[in-house]
This record gives C-alpha cells, structure tokens and sequence, in this order.
C-alpha cells in the first residue's frame, strides 16, 4: 500500500481551502440576489451612475498615472541616482497607508487652511464632495501600482536595443517610440489595469473626502447600513462584474514569459 | 579615423584610462583585453552611451565627445546582435535609414547589402527564430546601411557557434577588405583579433599595456600580463645577469644580454621540448632540466603537460599521438630543453610604452 505523503496532504488540503475561503463568499454573494433583483437595481438610475461614476473615475486615475507615471517609471527603470531607493519607497506609501487617512491627508492639503487649498479654491476647483477629489483619492491610491508595473516592463527591455537605436541616428523621443514603447506597451496596458482595479475597489480614502456623488462602493455601503444586506447585495454583484472584466483582460494581457 | 585621447571615465567601482588610442581611416583594429578589462566601457564611450569623465573623442576629426550617439555616425553590432525583436528583418535594417539624408543610389545600396550578407531571402522573417550567424548578419546589414564612418564591433564572434564564428569572422574579413571601413573590434580572443585586425591595443585593469601590431603584441608581449594574454603560460620573475636570468634555482641562458629594467621571463607552452631524460641529458644543449611530469590535461588534438624541474613547475603543450607514443605519463621523470631565443624577457610595469608612436600610422 502506498505510504500517505502527510506534508503533500497539508498542502493539497490548505489549497482547497483557501481557494475555498476565495470563493465561497464571492459565489454566495451573486447566487442570493434573485435574477429580477439585479435586473431592478440596474433599472435603477442611482446604480446606473454609481457604477459609471466608478468606472470614469478609476478610468480616470489610470489615465492621470499613465501621462505622469509613464516617463517616471522610465527613469526609475534607467538611471542611477542618489536617493533612489528613497523615491522607490515613496512610490510603495500609499499602498500601506491606512485609506481613511489617505482621505484625510488629502482633505488636509485642500482645506482652506492650506495655501494649496486656497489657490484651487480660487482657481475654482473643488477637492471636498466633487468628482475631482475622488479621481485624486484614487490617482493616489492607483500609482505605486502602475509605476512598478511599467518600471518592471521598461526593466525588461534591454538598454542595448536603445543604445543601437540612438547609433542608427534616432533621437532620445524617436527611440522612446519606435523600440521601447513597443517592447513595454503590454506592461503599460496591465499598469494601467491594475491601478483602475485598485481605484474602483477603493472605499475608505473615497468616502471622506466625497459621501456624494456616490461611486458604487460608498452606495453599497449606504444601502446596506440604511437598508440592509438584501439591498446592497445586487449594486455588489455589479461591482464585481466590473472588476472581473477588468480580471479578465489583466489575465489576456499579462506579460508573462513572452520573449523581448 | 578615429582618436581617442586621454580618455578617463569614472564609474562606482573602476576607473578607466587615461587611454589614448588612434585608428587610421580604412584600419582594423582591435582592442583586447580579459574581461572586466575596461574594453566595451571604451567602446560605449566612443559611441557616446557612456559618460566620459575627462579626455576627447574624434571620429573623422570631427570632435564627438559631447554629441549624442544619434549625431556620432557610427554603426555598432553587439555580442547579442541586439535585433529589435518587434521588427521584421527588413525593419531592422532600414531601422536608421530615415534619419540619413537619402541619395539616389541608397536603395541600390541597401539592396546590393542585403544581398552580400545573404538575407535576400529573409527579409520578410521575424528575427526571433533566426540563427546565431543570420541574426549576426542581420546586426552588421543593420549597422552598414546607414553608411557610418566607422564600425564597432563588441565580441562580435563571442556568442556564436562555432561554425558560425567562422563564418561570420570571413564575413567581416571580407567585408572590411571591400569597403575600407574603419573598424573597431572589441574582443578577448586573442586568436580572433590575430585573424581580423592589423593593429591592437591590450587592456588590463582600466589602462592600455601594450600597443602595436598583431605580431607584435604576439611575439613580444611587454608586460607579463599580456603576456598571459597572448598565452604564454609560463611566466616568472626571474633575477638578471647580463645574458642569463635565475629563475629560483633554474640558471636559464638567453643567448643575449638585456635591459636592467627586465623583471620576468616567459615561455610558450609550445616552444618548450621534451625528451627521454637520458637521451636528453646526453645531447648536453643549454637550457635543458631533469623534470617529472605532473598532471596531464586531455585537450583532443593537444594535451597540455605539467613538468616539475626544481621547484618550478612548466606547462608544455604537446601532441596527443606523441605523448601516447612516447609513453609521457604522470610522474614519468623527463627533460625539459628550451631554446634561448624562445625566452622571451619584459619588465613588470610596461605600461603603455610597447611601441610609442605605433598608433599614427596613416
């Protein structure tokens, strides 16, 4: 009889259970609502902008760090400089800060008691309650993952190639353009995924510094502290819909072990 | 042309130079060196991909040493090829074509190029499935279309198999002979250069040890290093006298008197006989030692043999048949005859003072 492999047995039976403990609540949660439950939510208007407010702003995010993420992450990826390592930390913040306070450092910084609050002020921008201090909440919360992400795709593309490039005659721009965008344009791509994921997960940093108008996660919570599980439940199984497309074309794109 | 003058540059950890070098228009030189030598820094720096610390760099005599690599008009091919993996072989090689001013006759130019290094029928390929000696032609089409003045070639030959080293070596041979390009050639294989190149500087340790012709650097190596370099394996200090040097208790005659300043004798390991020790000692030549073999290397056609005479241990390097033949076995007691002109005598710190003067040729 063959000998029972304890330790193969702990790990087969620790996989099925975290996989368990994955799934089941996420299985759970889109069983329960009924098919008309969904269907209502959806009619409603309320929902409908929550979820698209959601969507554009995490959009929104990704856009703000790929214009001034991308030549960022390029030069982490290329040069050596002092105080690199600090700058590479800076990046990591705000992925351990607590969101509650992410939401109220920001509000710190627009407040009228800042010089920098007062300037947007009269520039006639809005932090508190408004579109633009969600997409900030969420830029904020979305940048160290688009950075690395880039910076790691930029890593991979041999700084020969653009050495030969610029020996043929091209510029610093031309060579930016014609070899390594094309070589790292995936890893942007999946940058830019990931940052919108984070973003639209993003609850606590969100409902400090703008209650309303309401992305899907603050009106999931509104509706089931006023009206409890069976109400917020279907606006989740939306939610959930919008991240697992977005899962799913991370998992289309996904680098990988592809060749440079 | 290309001149470099007391180039210095400054990374954490090495400093190179001051080096100063000159390659005459339509030359093939090369610079050697082991790795870590400081070669393919020099390389970069003429290409303007690193930083230079202090020195100036002409190509054509134009002065490059603060111009971007895209105004230098070079062409560099790397050990790697470095083919831009998301382009097809034709996008590779028109890859500079647009930022040269076009004459009529640059099509027909690239055409008949394509067509010399045999890619014609590759030109629609993707470069990722090719082989080492077609990506490698692939680099050089792509360096050479965008006619440069002169051609960098890092460890062209290093990454390859061996029957497409051979290859590609002709290729370049060919090639250089043809157009009369000014090529510069980093390698460590010192075989390579010797096949290719007319001139060659040595590098050790961020500096230039030796500067001269092939045979030259060959024949006479100035420096121990170089010595080493160019496969002289047996290299040792030695105390002169005149026409004789003592090398610990061995008393070896040079047939010649030398310098004050000579510090360390070398042999190859193929100059160095050896005999059946009676018949050896009997023919009564100078330079010949009682020695017992030590270990034996197999290396196919060679076999390199260590012999023990007095406390100094020679490496010879001998054919397999004959040492089959005669029974040359380990610990096998033998004599060891070296002919005196075969010794070859240098100083410890040569520096760069090979042969002042040997680079403004031309």
């Amino acid at each position: 009889m063959r000998r029972i492999d304890v330790f193969h047995l702990l790990a087969v039976v620790s996989t099925l259970l975290v996989v368990g403990f994955i799934l089941l609540p996420l299985v759970e949660m889109i069983r329960q609502p009924t098919a008309a439950d969904l269907k209502n939510s959806l009619a409603d208007a309320d929902v409908r902008r929550a979820i698209r407010l959601s969507i554009t702003t995490s959009g929104g995010a990704a856009l703000i760090a790929f214009v001034f993420g991308t030549p960022f992450a390029y030069l982490l990826a290329r040069r050596d400089f002092p105080g690199k390592r600090f700058v590479e930390s800076v990046v990591d913040l705000p992925i351990m800060i607590p969101h509650p306070v992410i939401g109220i450092a920001i509000l710190s910084l627009a407040g009228r008691e800042h010089w920098i609050g007062r300037m947007a002020a009269e520039l006639g921008i809005r932090v508190m309650g408004s579109v633009t201090g969600i997409v900030i909440v969420l830029t904020f919360v979305g940048l160290p993952f688009y950075i690395n992400t880039v910076k790691n795709g930029f890593e991979a593309v041999p700084v020969r190639l653009e050495n030969v490039s610029r020996s043929l005659g091209a510029g610093a721009f031309a060579t930016f353009f014609r070899v390594t965008f094309p070589l790292a344009w995936r890893s942007i791509v999946v940058g830019m995924i990931l940052c919108t994921a984070r973003a639209v997960s993003e609850f606590g940093a969100v409902v400090i510094v703008a209650y309303h108008p309401m992305i899907a996660p603050v009106m999931i919570y509104e509706r089931f502290t006023a009206y409890g599980l069976r109400y917020s439940q279907p606006v989740a199984v939306w939610l959930i819909f919008v991240c697992l497309v977005l899962f799913l074309m991370l998992r289309w794109l996904n680098p990988g072990r592809r060749r440079v | 042309m290309i001149q470099v003058e007391d180039l210095v540059i400054r990374l954490p950890g090495f400093t190179l130079g001051a080096v100063s070098f000159q390659v005459a228009a339509g030359e093939f030189f090369t610079l050697l060196g082991p790795t870590g030598a400081g070669k393919t820094l020099i390389l970069e720096a003429i290409a303007g991909m690193v930083p230079v610390h202090a020195g100036r760099i002409r190509i054509g005599g134009r002065d490059v040493t603060r111009l971007p690599p895209e105004q230098r008009r070079i062409g560099i091919v790397y050990q790697d090829q470095a083919l831009f993996p998301h382009l097809s072989v034709r996008e590779n090689i028109r890859f500079g074509l647009r930022y040269r001013s076009r004459s009529a006759d640059s099509e027909t130019n690239i055409g008949r190029l394509i067509e010399r290094l045999g890619l014609t029928r590759l030109v629609h390929r993707g470069v990722v499935n090719l082989s080492g000696g077609e990506r490698q032609r692939v680099a050089l089409a792509r360096a050479l279309a965008v006619a440069p003045d002169i051609l960098l070639l890092d460890e062209p030959l290093s990454a390859l198999d061996p029957n497409f080293r051979e290859e590609i070596r002709d290729l370049l041979k060919k090639l250089h002979q043809d157009s009369g390009l000014t090529v510069l050639m980093v390698t460590h294989d010192f075989a390579e250069a010797h096949f290719l190149a007319a001139r060659a500087a040595v590098l050790g340790s961020g500096r230039i040890e030796q500067m001269g012709s092939m045979a030259d650097v060959f024949h006479h190596p100035a420096s121990p290093a170089v010595a080493a370099f160019v496969g002289m394996k047996n290299i040792f200090p030695a105390r002169f006298d005149r026409d004789r040097a003592a090398v610990g208790s061995v008393t070896l005659c040079l047939g010649r008197p030398v310098a004050d300043t000579a510090s360390h004798v070398a042999v190859r390991p193929e100059d160095i006989h050896l005999h059946g020790e009676a018949a050896g000692r009997a023919d009564g030549a100078v330079n010949g030692f009682s020695g017992q073999v030590g270990r034996i290397d197999h290396q196919g056609v060679f076999c390199e043999v260590r012999v023990r005479c007095q406390g100094l241990v020679w490496q010879t390097l001998l054919p397999t048949g004959r040492v089959l033949a005669e029974g040359i076995v380990e610990g096998a007691r033998v004599w060891l005859r070296v002919d005196a002109e075969k010794i070859h005598v240098m100083c410890a710190d040569a520096g760069a003072g090979g042969s002042p003067g040997a680079g403004s040729r031309g």
